[in-house]
């Protein structure tokens, strides 16, 4: 690479506008979808790993195993069921939150006080509603906290995905490697840190406004 | 099932077959790269990690610049970092080590900082009462309250590393990504799915490796309080 070629040239940015706005929607699609279905699947699970503590060791050690799999290789492992498709990045993404989500649900749930428990049974509650209106809504802000870490984590590791083609916002990753042309590399790590961190953002103003009461209460994780 | 079966046959085949464990393209050649990679950059994240870990969490001052960086830090796309840093810097060893340096300070800060300030303050102020200096009640008291979750920053780190040592095949350097970056550009799945293999081998032992010094290292007086990780 010649030494006067600068960190950034606008003019790349300006030529290809719309073309870095079309990847940044898939790049934000496949860093959210998969958060989207970790809460799906870990919500029900956190439930029930606190209601039946027994279950809780093992779903811990198995979702802690798969996130020490490299992303790199689980990637690898899913072309030969999903092929080079989209799946192929989303469902281990997926797997990922569950270590970060599943733990935060439990303790969410366990974080409501006794008394608390203890008055919504007294009020005639059954076990079904006391964990849909009480419980839960006690335990949002914790797990938003472990939302916010999946999500900015998720959207990180989508560039990953480039290695089989499906990477969003990565593609420029790549393309500014063949080019040996550093602009599309720094524009690339910008954008996708800037989606982070407005997910980031939008997620703490989320949990404000849907827990009003606990304001300032949690510190994130 | 079947197909999954044929894929550790694959593995198998591959893993087995002598002309993998000679010669520069072998597996101990490539394990040693990766590891050579991955142990020099965490001994470097360590020091830094540690020193200002340990620093922010005995003071309190700075606490807030740490939160920021930390979340700064998990935003980072890897892959794009060690992309850039060779392409910018050319291929050799230091950029790719200055990248995976940059990954791994802030998880092992975050649990420095975090573990030292978890400290119970009566337990602090009860040292400092016993006519420790400050130097002693960083050292004798909060290190060892803290250390459950220093390992954890470390072990976090150390998986992180190893992770991303992968990616750094992709822009020419060596280490076991190479398997699996050549493999797909060669549509060789076996050689993809064989590399693979050995990395989640190597990352669960890192995983066991942590997990058994912690056993060494904590006090068994803090084994209770902290079983969550």
């Amino acid at each position: 690479m010649s030494d006067d070629e600068p960190l950034i040239r606008w003019q790349w940015i300006a030529d290809h506008t719309a073309e870095l706005a079309e990847y940044t929607g898939i790049h934000l699609r496949l860093g959210l979808l998969p958060v989207l279905f970790g809460l799906i699947i870990s919500v029900p699970l956190g439930i029930a790993c606190h209601r039946w503590r027994w279950l809780y060791p093992p779903v811990l050690t198995v979702s802690n195993i798969l996130y020490s799999i490299p992303s790199l290789a689980l990637f690898m492992i899913f072309v030969r069921y999903t092929g080079l498709t989209e799946q192929t990045v989303m469902i281990p993404l997926t797997l990922y939150t569950l270590s970060v989500l599943v733990p935060n649900v439990v303790d969410g749930l366990a974080s409501v006080p006794e008394p608390v428990r203890l008055a919504a049974t007294a009020m005639g509650f059954g076990a079904v509603r006391r964990v849909a209106q009480v419980e839960l809504p006690i335990a949002v802000p914790v797990v938003i906290a472990g939302v916010r870490v999946a999500a900015v984590s998720s959207i990180s590791l989508v560039a990953v995905g480039q290695l089989i083609g499906q990477g969003g916002l990565g593609y420029y990753i790549t393309r500014g490697l063949q080019l040996d042309f550093p602009t599309p590399i720094v524009t690339a790590i910008l954008l996708i840190m800037l989606l982070a961190l407005t997910t980031d953002a939008l997620l703490v103003l989320a949990q404000r406004l849907l827990t009003p009461w606990s304001r300032n209460k949690v510190r994130s994780a | 099932m079947n197909d999954f079966l044929n894929q550790m046959e694959l593995v198998g085949d591959w893993l087995t077959s002598s002309a993998q464990w000679h010669g520069d393209e072998g597996i101990p050649s490539r394990l040693v790269e990766h590891l050579t990679y991955s142990g020099l950059s965490l001994l470097f994240a360590a020091l830094i990690g540690l020193a200002f870990g340990l620093l922010v969490g005995h003071t309190g001052r700075g606490a807030f610049a740490v939160a920021s960086v930390a979340n700064l830090a998990r935003a980072i796309p890897t892959f794009g970092l060690v992309v850039l840093v060779v392409t910018l810097a050319g291929l050799s060893t230091t950029p790719v080590l200055v990248a995976l340096v940059a990954l791994a300070v802030p998880p092992i800060l975050i649990n420095t900082f975090e573990g030292v300030r978890g400290v119970d303050p009566a337990t602090r102020d009860a040292a400092r009462g016993v006519g420790m200096t400050e130097w002693e009640v960083l050292i004798r008291v909060e290190v060892p309250m803290a250390l459950p979750l220093i390992l954890l920053g470390l072990r976090v780190a150390a998986i992180q590393v190893v992770a991303t040592a992968t990616v750094a095949a992709y822009p020419g350097l060596g280490g076991l990504g190479r398997y699996i970056v050549d493999g797909l550009s060669r549509n060789d799945y076996g050689l993809v799915i064989g590399g693979s293999a050995v990395v989640v081998a190597l990352a669960l032992v890192v995983q066991v490796v942590f997990t058994a010094l912690r056993r060494v290292v904590v006090s068994p007086g803090l084994r209770v309080s902290t079983a969550k990780s």
